[in-house]
């Protein structure tokens, strides 16, 4: 009992990050149909970015996350103007295949700045676990699980209650009319490709310091982010947040239950299984976001 | 008609390069280049002539390598049974052959399965395969070997007349080899499309409801051309275990099926010389800047390359070729009859 106690909390805090990121692609996907391959590259970004200010700068580690962030959202936006406005009228193929280009320059890229050998994001947080009846926790994970709940409540109040909100749902449902309705859908193109790789970048932060940045981290999270996506349905926010910690739940119980050398697969298996059986997600509502 | 004469002499040039071209570094590039861009010809057999986007090509590449690897090396393994199977080690030939069967087999039932969905969905589904692979390869010790790798594998051998079966350990051998196989599967594709299950295949791809709607059996096409694209990326990577000799489950990367799409966009998808176009290319650049460049220069220079094809020659070098020599031949009076705008 305890042991399936210590393994959902584990799995609740990794899967925290898991929806960050499932809601960064599936906002990117649902509002412009773009099958974003540079996400994983942007959350090892973010961690990248972590190391540089923390290790190498010295700057403070909670302004360091704040700041990855939003070289996260200046790199999105860069991307989206430079690639991604010149090819708007093209098919979602000819898309795809230029991310596939961004992904690969910018994961060398990484590997060119950084070189091959992993970094470790030092955090200002004690390394002993604090005891909570049952189960243990490092207070640096407590912290990452509470910045992600921040995240994803004020991540919802955005697309929820704000003007800039409703512009972005009203462009995910239907974009000729709400540019009728004077809403900026090119400037709601690059400020959602913005956002979501800000969420990605500062998952990557947040994560930074808990596993070891290498330059190709990004490729295995950038596919879970996809498994995540898929799990609750294109486009669906929502979908994707249940779908980060659903995702996060079944690799902490697989590995600890089943095999922990596939860990890593349980994500691919969930999306095979998930295509054959019920191809709209889990968790479809019907052109909706949020 | 001009075009099957080019191809002919192409394939005498490239047959004849052994002869001339005696240094065995050069002939290795030669083979491993030969042997992607028959991987590549497997890719645009779905990508091209479908316009599916399979991003698990590789799969099926690393199943032939493994499963050709596995049957001339013989292997024991224990899955369950009251007993474990074992297979004694088969000559090469029977290893190659069974590489394509076994390949063509995951292609059917990825296949199958994937085209339920498309796009987007489709995309995912088949690097999702992919990887899949690759951990049951790097996991599953007893049958693979793990990160230890396959070694040793046995060479590609022939039967010759006179002189029974003989091993081809010569690199010009093993050149010859990979340039016929690779010279079937392009007869092979070149046939496919051209027949009535290519021009199928076209309609879907062109307008999947209206070849839906007189009567293509689109599911049918799909799955019988991921068969065919599986079972020759499967013979791909059986060339690719007997020539390299070792194999280990960096083959199922997605950094070669990517490799793969660049060579066949680059070169024109949905054209038969696309994929040889692309494939010299993108199999010589790296021998070409492995002195002056790090690998990961390299592949900067790959991902910066698709894009560039993508935003100047989004048709691929092929069709971009065909256009400039048909504005130099003087046209046909009909044709230029156009009405000016």
């Amino acid at each position: 009992m305890d042991q399936i106690l210590q393994h959902g909390l584990n799995g609740v805090v990794l899967g925290g990050t898991y929806a960050l990121l499932g809601i960064g692609l599936t906002l990117i996907f649902g509002i412009m149909r773009v099958v974003n391959f540079t996400h994983g590259e942007l959350y090892a970004f973010g961690a990248y970015l972590a190391y540089l200010f923390v290790a190498l700068l010295h700057l403070d580690f909670f302004l360091s996350i704040a700041l990855a962030a939003l070289a996260g959202f200046a790199l999105g936006a860069l991307i989206e103007l430079l690639l991604l406005r010149p090819l708007r009228s093209n098919d979602i193929d000819t898309v795809m295949l230029v991310m596939i280009g961004a992904w690969i320059a910018l994961q060398n890229g990484e590997q060119f700045v950084w070189g091959g050998v992993a970094k470790l994001v030092p955090s200002p947080f004690a390394q002993e676990p604090l005891v909570i009846g049952p189960v243990s926790v490092l207070p640096l994970r407590l912290f990452v699980l509470g910045a992600t709940l921040v995240l994803l409540v004020g991540f919802y109040w955005l697309i929820d209650r704000t003007r800039l909100g409703m512009a972005m749902r009203a462009t995910f449902q239907d974009r000729d009319t709400a540019a009728l309705m004077g809403v900026d859908v090119r400037g709601i193109y690059t400020l959602t490709f913005a956002l979501g790789s800000a969420l990605a970048a500062i998952a990557g932060a947040l994560l930074g310091p808990i596993f070891l940045v290498n330059p190709t981290m990004g490729n295995l999270v950038g596919l879970k982010a996809f498994a995540i996506v898929i799990l609750g349905g294109l486009g669906n926010i929502t979908g994707a947040t249940i779908g980060g910690f659903v995702l996060a739940l079944v690799e902490e119980f697989g590995a600890g239950y089943l095999s922990s050398e596939y860990r890593d697969a349980f994500g691919f298996l969930v999306i095979i299984a998930v295509l054959a059986l019920r191809p709209q997600g889990l968790f479809a509502l019907k052109g909706r976001v949020g | 008609m001009s075009a099957r004469l080019g191809g002919l002499l192409f394939l005498a040039l490239a047959a004849t390069l052994p002869l001339w071209l005696r240094e065995p570094y050069f002939l290795a590039i030669l083979t491993s280049t030969s042997i992607f861009i028959i991987a590549a010809i497997s890719l645009n057999l779905l990508l091209g002539f479908t316009g599916q986007l399979n991003l698990g090509q590789a799969a099926f590449f690393g199943i032939g390598a493994y499963t050709s690897a596995l049957l001339s090396l013989g292997f024991e393994v224990d899955i369950g049974l009251p007993s474990p199977v074992v297979v004694d080690p088969k000559p090469v030939w029977i290893a190659f052959v069974g590489a394509v069967l076994v390949s063509g087999l995951f292609g059917g039932l990825i296949g199958k399965l994937a085209f339920r969905v498309r796009g987007a969905y489709f995309v995912i589904v088949t690097i999702s395969f992919a990887e899949v692979m690759r951990m049951v390869a790097l996991n599953w010790v007893d049958l693979t070997e793990g990160p230890m790798a396959l070694n040793n594998i046995p060479p590609l051998s022939v039967w010759w007349p006179g002189a029974g079966v003989t091993a081809l350990v010569t690199k010009a051998h093993q050149d010859w080899l990979v340039l016929a196989v690779g010279a079937v599967c392009y007869f092979l594709v070149a046939r496919m499309v051209r027949s009535r299950m290519g021009r199928a295949l076209i309609a879907l791809r062109e307008n999947e409801p209206l070849a839906r709607s007189v009567g293509v059996r689109v599911t049918h096409y799909l799955v019988v051309a991921t068969v065919v694209s599986a079972a020759i990326a499967g013979a791909a990577g059986a060339l690719y275990a007997h020539c390299v000799r070792i194999v280990d489950p960096d083959v199922f990367l997605f950094i070669y099926t990517v490799t793969m799409v660049i060579m066949v966009v680059s070169g024109g998808k949905g054209t038969l010389a696309g994929p040889v176009v692309g494939g010299l290319i993108f199999g010589l650049m790296p021998q070409a800047l492995r002195g002056t460049a790090p690998p990961e220069v390299q592949w900067i220079i790959y991902g910066v390359g698709i894009i560039l094809i993508v935003f100047f020659l989004p048709r691929g070098i092929v069709p971009a070729v065909a256009d400039l020599a048909r504005l130099r031949l003087p046209r046909p009076r009909s044709r230029t009859a156009k009405v000016a705008p």
